[in-house]
């Protein structure tokens, strides 16, 4: 019966001992994913498509589509 | 305050309404769901009262030799002090049950009830959609957005080959 008193003190500060690390490097492991995962591909998307991007080009393909309401397609 | 005098030690069930005479009408009468309750709760680890309020005659005595000196108490004795004041232990009462598969079962099954529902719904109340789901409609659709070159950077039009009309690979 004579049991061990149990701790009784410091409970807080042994619980975030253990888990603050653990949340701070979730955090950061969350942030770095995100950024190689997701924001540099979609820069890299952006950079590649307007590397050899021709407005012009575009324009007109879009013109012969018919899209357009303030320009006809071309008359050929 | 006659009455809460006569509180014993052990028996303390504290009456918290006073003798209140008014008009000759006597005392209202004390509700039980009025006085302090017992409860076991791992937030709240004393009960406002004890768990055995009319003991037997052991257990009077056991009280009694509660007053002196407590390594006299032996092993037994304090387990037996510790059933008076208390229901269950903290091991007892924190202990988990399988509800929880009752409960995921019983979620599970009204989802699928609900979907049953959903269906009937779908093919008795509501009217036919509107005809700009037809297929030939849809194809227009997707024809112009490609023609318009909606979201040509990593959305819709980057997935489509305009130089050879198809999907890219």
């Amino acid at each position: 019966m004579s049991l061990p008193k149990p701790v009784m003190r410091g409970l807080l500060a042994k619980r975030l001992r253990f888990h603050l690390p653990i949340a701070f490097s979730l955090a950061i492991v969350a942030a770095v994913a995100f950024k190689f995962g997701v924001t540099e591909p979609r820069k890299k998307a952006y950079a590649d498509f307007y590397k050899n991007y021709d407005s012009v080009k575009e324009f007109n393909a879009m013109r012969e589509a018919g899209i357009f309401e303030s320009v006809r397609p071309s008359v050929k | 305050m006659l009455t809460t005098r006569a509180l014993t030690l052990i028996g303390k069930r504290a009456i918290s309404t006073s003798v209140c005479l008014r008009g000759g009408h006597g005392v209202a009468k004390v509700e039980d769901y009025t006085l302090p309750s017992y409860f076991d709760r791992r937030e709240i680890p004393l009960p406002d009262i004890a768990y055995v309020q009319s003991l037997t005659p052991e257990q009077k005595s056991l009280k009694e030799k509660e007053k002196g000196s407590w390594v006299a108490l032996s092993n037994d004795e304090k387990v037996a002090l510790y059933r008076i004041s208390f229901k269950e232990s903290f091991a007892e009462m924190n202990q988990g049950s399988a509800e929880w598969k009752t409960v995921v079962g019983g979620i599970m099954f009204f989802i699928g009830f609900t979907g049953l529902l959903v269906l009937w719904q779908r093919h008795y109340v509501y009217g036919p959609v509107p005809h700009t789901f037809d297929q030939e409609w849809k194809e227009k659709e997707l024809q112009r957005m490609l023609d318009m070159r909606m979201n040509p950077v990593e959305g819709l039009s980057s997935k489509w080959d305009y130089e050879n009309k198809q999907w890219k690979k």
